[in-house]
């Protein structure tokens, strides 16, 4: 940019005068920019609005019975719902990190550039991030509950739930890894270091923070899931006695909650919490991501 | 010695999706191809009725009923979504970029029930005031839908035209015309594959939806026959019934997965050909 008393930005500069005549000239113009400002008036104004409404009906359902510590079709607590989904997202992140960072090591650090099973593994990959989540959902139901017998279950529901964030923590940790200097890499053989304690030691802790991001939108991605949920976990209301049993998430807790319509005003309080909870999830992950842009 | 055992480690977790998608393949197609051919492929594809109750399993009103909402959506959500990445790229004041930017993705973050529910008690009554009915039809679902499907297009249409070279604009106002004629006229045209590319994305985005349609579309499975009718798609019909449904009735139900499977697998490759296609022109 030149400075401000450059003759160049005197020349770029338009007074608010001057645009006013130039759209007197040109009123199609004048048109188009009106018609992008209410576009996006309009997209912000939707989002606020979905926000606000939620918040102000639901908070005032927010009561101390809403957290009891058992379920019952009165209170229709939400403690249960909310620990199932701790215990989902962990079994589902245990499952899928390990996968998802080690396969997008081999697709930074070790693959060849277009041989051919990288190629299958990009399509494979591409595939699985636009598959929808009822197929997901389908899928679990034939294969881990039906086939393998565990009947509709936590652990059903997570190895669904992990193999759907698999891409999406494949390709944050692949970037993370890409986005590593190579003169990182350098510095650790010059110093003697294999190739393998080189990715452990140096790349992959300068790459935390990027996977970390990845992680919690993954998260963020468990924590709102309904669809393949249905017939993998199932959808008792109480928290189960061991991974092999059947219990409902949050999100899916709001579900049923909601097409019983018995409970209205507690499916209200509980869209507070799933909105507040997933959104509070997603600007943390934007806020790891941002740490990782400063840190360089 | 270490090195090599890791390396294949990493190789064999790397094949994970492979063998994900290799799975889900197999057990859809294995368990729905077998009621297709029971059914009579046409009779599933092309018949108007499904009352598995006596035995009859045709999906064409899902299938349309999924065309129509998704095109439903495609109505309401492009204009707005394309108007809103162009504001993001090439109006928007530098201190709102950021805020604007995260609320975008805070669009996508809402988790689809929530979407379901708002759609519920707020665009039913609406419609139901303004139309009369029930309010839960194809115009109240692709309303919901066109708001799901804003930050998909905002986000790769706005990439896109970022991805537009910085003297194609300077050329465009340098002959003297206005700054939305160089965007609309020149830079627009430029990224229009990115643009498609988005579209396409979306439409597969709205097809695959599932909470959010059952809780407001009605669901009824009979043919669609106009805007303000219940209807039932292609993923609400496998949401519905997949609880107590039973032998053939399930398998019909697995079946309607396949098809679904199969519209997002084109949808999908038409998106990575489209890409490459852009990658190629940019």
């Amino acid at each position: 940019m030149a400075s401000e008393n450059s003759p160049v930005t005197g020349i770029n500069k338009l007074s608010l005068r001057d645009r006013l005549d130039s759209y007197k000239r040109h009123p199609g113009s004048f048109v188009l920019l009106l018609l992008v400002l209410l576009a996006a008036f309009i997209t912000f104004c939707i989002l606020i609005f979905i926000i606000a409404f939620i918040l102000m009906k639901g908070v005032p359902y927010l009561n101390a019975d809403l957290f009891s510590l058992t379920y019952t079709s009165e209170n229709c607590s939400v403690v249960p719902a909310v620990i199932n989904t701790l215990i989902m997202t962990v079994l589902a992140l245990l499952i899928a990190i390990p996968f998802g960072v080690f396969s997008a090591i081999y697709l930074a650090e070790y693959a060849k550039k277009g041989s051919r099973a990288v190629a299958l593994i990009r399509v494979t990959t591409e595939t699985l991030s636009g598959i929808p989540s009822i197929v997901y959902g389908l899928f679990g139901l034939l294969f881990f509950v039906t086939s393998l017998e565990w009947g509709y279950s936590i652990l059903a529901g997570a190895f669904t739930l992990a193999i759907m964030i698999l891409p999406l923590i494949m390709r944050t940790t692949e970037e993370a890894l890409l986005s590593v200097s190579d003169s990182y890499r350098e510095g650790s053989f010059g110093l003697g270091a294999g190739k393998l304690r080189t990715i452990f030691r140096i790349v992959l802790p300068t790459a935390i923070p990027g996977i970390l991001a990845g992680v919690i939108l993954g998260i963020g991605r468990i924590v709102g899931e309904t669809a393949a949920l249905m017939y993998t976990s199932g959808t008792v209301a109480n928290v189960p006695s061991s991974v092999m049993g059947s219990g409902r998430t949050l999100a899916l807790h709001m579900y049923v909650l909601s097409q019983e319509g018995l409970h209205v005003d507690q499916a209200y309080a509980t869209a507070v919490i799933l909105l507040l909870l997933v959104v509070g999830i997603n600007t943390l992950s934007g806020f790891v991501a941002k740490k990782l842009v400063k840190g360089k | 010695m270490k090195e090599k055992v890791m390396q294949i480690v990493f190789f064999i977790a790397a094949l994970a999706s492979v063998v994900a998608v290799l799975l889900i393949c197999a057990f859809l197609f294995a368990n729905g191809i077998p009621a297709m051919k029971e059914i009579g492929f046409f009779n599933f594809l092309l018949g108007d009725t499904w009352r598995p109750s006596n035995n009859l399993y045709g999906i064409l009103p899902m299938i349309l009923g999924s065309i129509y909402v998704t095109a439903c959506a495609i109505l309401i959500g492009v204009p707005i979504g394309i108007l809103t990445s162009i504001f993001m790229a090439y109006f928007c004041p530098k201190k709102l970029y950021r805020p604007l930017k995260e609320a975008t993705q805070l669009l996508a973050g809402i988790p689809s029930v929530v979407y379901g529910f708002f759609g519920l008690i707020v665009i039913v009554p609406a419609i139901r005031a303004l139309f009369g009915g029930t309010g839960m039809n194809i115009l109240t679902a692709g309303i919901i839908l066109g708001i799901m499907i804003l930050p998909t297009l905002t986000g790769v249409i706005e990439s896109s035209l970022r991805t537009v070279p910085e003297s194609y604009y300077e050329g465009a106002l340098a002959l003297g015309a206005t700054h939305e004629r160089c965007v609309f006229r020149v830079i627009f045209p430029a990224a229009k594959s990115g643009v498609v590319a988005g579209i396409v994305l979306a439409i597969g985005r709205a097809v695959g939806e599932t909470m959010a349609v059952v809780m407001i579309a009605g669901n009824q499975p009979g043919m669609p026959t106009s805007l303000f009718k219940g209807v039932r798609t292609l993923t609400t019909n496998i949401v519905m019934e997949m609880g107590y449904a039973a032998d053939l009735h399930r398998e019909a139900l697995i079946a309607t997965g396949v098809v679904l499977f199969v519209f997002i697998l084109l949808i999908n490759l038409s998106v990575s050909l489209l890409n490459r296609k852009s990658k190629k022109e940019g």
